[in-house]
């Protein structure tokens, strides 16, 4: 077997006092889709911050496309060109139209052409859904729309790994539909994803990888059928409780 | 031209003070905003030395009044053997205040762009040059605008203080015009008139720039 994309092994993070992670380990393969579940404050976010060096570690190891990330002298704009992510948010620039928020990174960042760069521009916003929208700019969008256009504008810098945070916890359940259309695609284009979400009807049917996190910890971790069938109690009240909501 | 009555040599040589009011105004602007500029992206630095040391110091201009700062810049240098002529003096002197003052505006408008600007810019790779110049200050220019234009005012008004170095702007020729005729109330109701035909439309333009301040409505203003 290759080596992973995206490998964590016995991560510890703190907030001050706060143990946020606490010994967390998984690896993430090519091709696979990763969720990571748990309740708010479980530290799936940390995790996934800390994959894209959003936040530093305290001790433990994380390797993401052969970068080392707790290496203090990591080049970040190397790791960050390999690393996608999105955000809850969206954090779409305001004053660029949606085109020129796709174009930015590509042009600056990887000295692209204008005309290079329209067209990949065109590409990734096809690929989301939003070629009608490439003019417009974000505050006439609608949320779900925003976060298409975010998901186009990471997809920009062809990242090999995309980092998804709660990426339809702002929307409504028909906007937040259009958006897990979108990483479904993804995934069937064999995108290597690790999502933190709520969705668990999504998670179980798009990924390859569950990772329930509890207290700072991957307490149980499987294929998703671990959530129909749960080995801890954590689990089980967990899958639970998101049933009823 | 002692005595007599208000003519039009007065009233010209008024204008000609106007006019330098301007000129010192727009040094003031110009200079001051160059400065301002480098006092915001001071203190924002990542080093910590960087902004502790142009907190001081614009800590400092703040606490000092600008006639004290053209006094020290007028009277003050050629006493260690710097002589200055007053316009460089009074134009010295506006610039390091205004960009005292400029400086923490823009600073808090640069402050004001939400943090997750700055962190999405990071994810994609850009560098902190060009997350600050592309993406946050863009942004903040917006913010900054209006609060800016409005200090305009202050800057214009605040050039007759040159007239205590002896600099003839219109306040200065008001005074003189005034120790000829000695109309004081006539002259110096004038000169608030000249110094607010002056002001009011800025101030007005302020106001308009803070109802228009989003991106996308001004965007649709620009196409018919």
């Amino acid at each position: 077997m290759t080596d992973p994309v995206v490998r964590l092994h016995e991560v510890h993070k703190s907030f001050g006092a706060l143990k946020v992670l606490d010994g967390v380990s998984f690896d993430v393969h090519r091709g696979e889709v990763a969720a990571l579940i748990g309740r708010s404050g479980s530290g799936k976010s940390t995790a996934l911050r800390c994959i894209d060096r959003l936040e530093r570690i305290d001790s433990g190891m994380i390797t993401v496309c052969g970068h080392d990330v707790a290496d203090p002298a990591l080049k970040l704009r190397a790791l960050r060109l390999d690393v996608g992510i999105v955000f809850q948010s969206y954090n779409l620039f305001p004053h660029l139209t949606v085109m020129q928020n796709i174009m930015l990174a590509p042009r600056s960042v990887k000295g692209l052409g204008r005309a290079e760069a329209v067209d990949l521009a065109r590409g990734v916003l096809a690929k989301v859904g939003l070629a009608d929208k490439a003019d417009a700019y974000p505050e006439q969008l609608s949320g779900g729309q925003q976060q298409r256009a975010a998901i186009a504008r990471s997809l920009a810098m062809q990242p090999k790994v995309m980092l998804f945070d709660e990426v339809t916890s702002a929307l409504d359940p028909e906007l937040t539909g259009e958006v897990l259309r979108v990483i479904e695609d993804l995934a069937a284009g064999g995108m290597t994803m690790i999502m933190v979400t709520h969705e668990m009807g999504f998670a179980r049917h798009i990924a390859s990888q569950v990772l329930f996190m509890h207290r700072g910890r991957v307490w149980e971790a499987g294929p998703p059928a671990i959530m129909s069938d749960p080995a801890t109690p954590e689990l089980r009240q967990f899958v639970g409780s998101e049933l009823r909501r | 031209m002692m005595g007599g009555h208000l003519n039009a040599f007065h009233l010209a040589y008024l204008a000609n003070g106007a006019m330098w009011t301007v000129v010192l105004s727009a040094m003031a602007f110009l200079g001051g905003g160059v400065a301002a500029f480098l006092v915001a992206l001071c203190r924002i630095s990542p080093l910590r030395i960087v902004r502790v040391a142009s907190g001081a110091v614009v800590q400092l201009v703040q606490g000092t009044p600008l006639l004290v700062i053209l006094f020290l810049a007028y009277f003050g240098l050629p006493a260690i053997g710097f002589s200055v002529p007053p316009l460089l003096a009074a134009g010295a002197s506006l610039t390091i205040y205004v960009g005292a003052f400029l400086g923490e505006v823009w600073r808090g408008a640069i402050l004001a762009v939400p943090a997750p600007q700055w962190e999405a810019a990071e994810c994609l790779a850009l560098s902190r040059t060009q997350r600050l110049f592309q993406v946050i200050l863009p942004q903040a220019v917006r913010i900054a605008t209006p609060p800016t234009v409005g200090f305009l005012v202050q800057i214009i008004k605040s050039t007759s203080l040159a007239s205590a170095i002896g600099f003839v702007e219109l306040a200065r020729a008001g005074q003189i015009i005034n120790n000829s005729l000695l109309e004081p109330f006539l002259i110096y109701v004038i000169i608030a008139c000249v110094y607010f035909a002056l002001c009011y439309p800025i101030s007005r333009w302020s106001r308009r720039l803070e109802r228009s301040t989003g991106f996308a409505r001004s965007a649709r203003v620009a196409v018919p």
